[in-house]
């Protein structure tokens, strides 16, 4: 990840888990069910994971422009 | 740069943290519920009422409790734990209170029901007072929520009254 992917991911991340977490206990409090909202959520626990965690390709539109090995110093 | 193991903790840490918040939620949402709970003991009968060889009276009853505790129950209930307490005042004691019935109602659907039944601990007074004595009925109950806090109440039956003499 370059850094403008990092701190997308970060903001995905937190945005992702609070979203799922009001719809989990908007939902579970409506149909008065504890179990679908531990459902809900911990399903979207694992989708946010799924989407910001692993290194994806677009995660890394602008990355940095490492020196070739040849062109450092010793 | 944040690795994969820095995000992954961050994830996790994150949504363990909005969990408890959730779960906060969900238990003081149990304060918006107004619960109407009823409930009636009978005392069908003394079945027998006599003195242990160690001094102490010994009285069994057949009750006939029946209660209705389906208000009690929201989405955060996990079980409701209702009991019935004799209570009554001596000399040496100024309450005494002895559990004669317990239950656990796991549901809703079972919160409404009628039992016919001895007490099922027995009624043992620490002394020779249960003659002629005056007592209370007192229905108690715990709701035991899914996650946060408990919420404890009674309803208390009086007029209830032991025999003079042994039989």
């Amino acid at each position: 990840m370059d850094w403008q992917g990092q701190k997308h991911s970060e903001f995905l991340m937190q945005i992702l888990l609070v979203v799922f977490a009001v719809v989990a206990f908007a939902v579970g409090y409506a149909i008065e069910s504890f179990q679908m909202m531990i459902l809900i959520y911990a399903s979207g626990v694992l989708l946010t994971a799924l989407i910001t965690v692993p290194n994806w390709p677009f995660f890394n539109r602008h990355p940095l422009k490492w020196l070739d090995p040849s062109e450092a110093d010793r | 740069m944040h690795s994969f193991g820095y995000r992954a903790n961050a994830l996790v840490t994150f949504a363990v943290t909005i969990l408890a918040a959730m779960c906060s939620l969900a238990s003081l949402s149990d304060n918006f519920n107004v619960p109407t709970p009823t409930a009636d003991v009978k005392v069908l009968n003394i079945n027998w009422f006599q003195k242990q060889p160690n001094g102490n009276d010994e009285v069994s009853l057949t009750l006939n409790i029946s209660v209705d505790l389906s208000s009690m129950f929201t989405w955060n209930t996990k079980q409701v734990f209702v009991f019935v307490a004799a209570e009554y005042e001596t000399p040496q004691n100024a309450l005494n209170q002895v559990s004669l019935w317990d239950g656990i109602i796991p549901s809703k659907e079972h919160a409404k029901f009628w039992i016919h039944t001895t007490n099922k601990y027995r009624f043992i007074d620490q002394g020779s007072n249960l003659r002629g004595k005056d007592f209370n009925l007192t229905l108690h109950w715990h709701v035991m929520p899914k996650t946060g806090k408990m919420f404890a109440d009674k309803i208390v039956k009086s007029g209830y009254h032991l025999p003079e003499e042994y039989r």
